[in-house]
């Protein structure tokens, strides 16, 4: 099918953007990769007045070095993710995870904060952005502000972003020396996650020094494995505390049942896929 | 809107609607019609091209967004009358069986080789995990894209596939 008719801006400055936007009312979306907006404007799921596409403001693209943080523009695509080294030295779970997302041809067009604002339960890089702690910028039009990540996520499909809000960058504390795996359970045909698990750990003199681990599609939001960390964190680095951390990976989430899984099912990817996890990352 | 859109090789500028899609830019409006459309849901691949020399899903880019920017389709390979080594190797190797994956395949395949120009099986397999075929099976596409790997490293053959 095609989109039903929209009026169509592309503004070359984020500032233009945002005013964009504001004249344009409740009735506008922003296209940043298009790789999830075109599909639904197609199916005709959202049909919005006015469209506003972000790929001609070159300032939303790119990976900064900011002292002890990496920045990353809202526009940068999964494949500039993938191909930028300071992505690999400082926040290696956002690459693990953003190398399993779809193709090739999506990921040469899909953003890093088109994924994060588009907020489905089972996209890969929310959980890597709530494990390592990430902060959003976000413009409107009374200026700036910042979300950590575990407030950003609010519901399926829904962020702290307003209509009339813009996502800026994405501020990432540098997990320099961290070891990382992003572990995913899908189908060969899809490559949607129906489970996954971030994990990065910092593995000092055969212990586990420090863990993060957080996980995709165990709840509508991305949830934070607290009981695995803490089972983790000053136990030696083997594959009997890995064992025992991962039976808690499942506690405090409320997975969804769908024609891919039931709540047991996920319940059981969670803690397998996080043994998995922990295990490549700490090199086990 | 008007765009100006280099299309293999050539500058054209059109009136277009923002929803046209850019597939249906490159069929309906330029009659390039050796891009095809398979789904509805951004998942077969049977319309990649390249874009500014990446390989995209021309269903999931609107034409206005390829405003400014070169497009190569497959039918923008075959240079004087020579095949692409790619093409050639799908020919070759029989890598196909009702073809109408093939355009988005070699077109994958060729982003896929300017990637790595040396892939085994596996990396051929997921780098061409979004083109879909119904018919072959996959084996003789891999085989075609290993072949067509080696042919380009010789380096006989004629470069093509679009600008990076
Ligand atoms: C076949 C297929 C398979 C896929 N497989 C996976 C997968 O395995 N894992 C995965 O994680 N993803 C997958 N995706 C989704 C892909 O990663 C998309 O790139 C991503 O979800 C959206 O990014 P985008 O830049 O294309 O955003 P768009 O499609 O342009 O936008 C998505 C939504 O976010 C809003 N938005 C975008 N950017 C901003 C911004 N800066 N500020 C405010 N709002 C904004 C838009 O208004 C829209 O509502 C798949 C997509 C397809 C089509
Ligand atoms: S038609 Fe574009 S992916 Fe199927
Ligand atoms: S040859 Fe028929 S779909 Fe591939």
């Amino acid at each position: 099918m095609i989109p039903s008719a929209f009026d169509y801006v592309a503004p070359e400055t984020l500032d233009d953007a945002v005013r964009a936007l504001a004249d344009a009312g409740d009735d506008a979306k922003i296209i940043a990769g298009g790789q999830s907006l075109t599909p639904v404007l197609r199916l005709r799921m959202n049909d919005p007045s006015v469209v506003i596409d972000l790929g001609r403001i070159p300032a939303l693209r790119g990976v900064r070095d900011d002292g002890d943080a990496l920045v990353i523009g809202a526009m940068t695509t999964h494949h500039d993710i993938l191909h930028e080294p300071l992505v690999r030295e400082h926040a290696l779970l956002i690459a693990e995870a953003t190398a399993t997302i779809a193709d090739p041809q999506i990921r040469h067009r899909g953003t890093f904060g088109g994924s994060l604002a588009h907020a489905d339960p089972a996209g890969d890089l929310l959980a890597s952005a709530l494990a390592l702690g990430a902060e959003m910028t976000i413009a409107g039009p009374n200026g700036r502000r910042q979300v950590a990540a575990a407030e950003f996520f609010e519901d399926l499909f829904t962020t702290s972003l307003q209509p009339d809000e813009i996502l800026v960058d994405i501020r990432v504390p540098k997990h320099s020396g961290w070891t990382a795996h992003y572990e995913k359970f899908n189908r060969t045909a899809q490559a949607w996650s129906i489970v996954a698990v971030a994990a990065a750990v910092r593995v000092d003199g055969g212990a586990i020094a420090e863990a993060r681990v957080a996980l995709t599609n165990m709840a509508s939001v991305p949830v934070r494995a607290r009981g695995v960390e803490e089972a983790l964190v000053g136990r030696a680095a083997d594959a009997a505390t890995i064992r025992d951390a991962a039976e808690r990976a499942a506690e405090g989430t409320s997975p969804a049942v769908d024609g891919n899984a039931d709540a047991d099912f996920r319940s059981h990817l969670a803690r397998v896929l996080t043994s998995r996890a922990v295990t490549a990352a700490a090199g086990v | 809107m008007r765009i100006t859109v280099d299309v293999d090789g050539t500058r054209y500028s059109d009136e277009v609607e923002p929803r046209m899609l850019l597939v249906h830019y490159l069929r309906d409006q330029l009659g390039k019609v050796g891009t095809v459309s398979g789904c509805d849901t951004s998942n077969c691949g049977a319309c990649t091209v390249h874009l500014d020399g990446r390989s995209v899903k021309s269903c999931s880019v609107l034409a206005v967004q390829a405003d400014g920017h070169e497009v190569t389709t497959v039918e923008g390979l075959a240079q004087d009358g020579t095949l692409h080594p790619v093409q050639e190797a799908f020919h070759e190797c029989h890598a196909l069986q009702c073809g109408y994956c093939t355009p988005g395949m070699i077109m994958q395949s060729i982003d896929l080789l300017e990637e790595n120009p040396d892939p085994d099986e596996q990396q051929v397999r997921e780098g061409l995990e979004g083109n879909l075929c119904r018919c072959t099976g996959y084996q003789n596409i891999v085989k075609a894209v290993q072949s067509a790997a080696g042919t380009m490293r010789e380096g006989s053959a004629p470069q093509a596939g679009g600008a990076r």
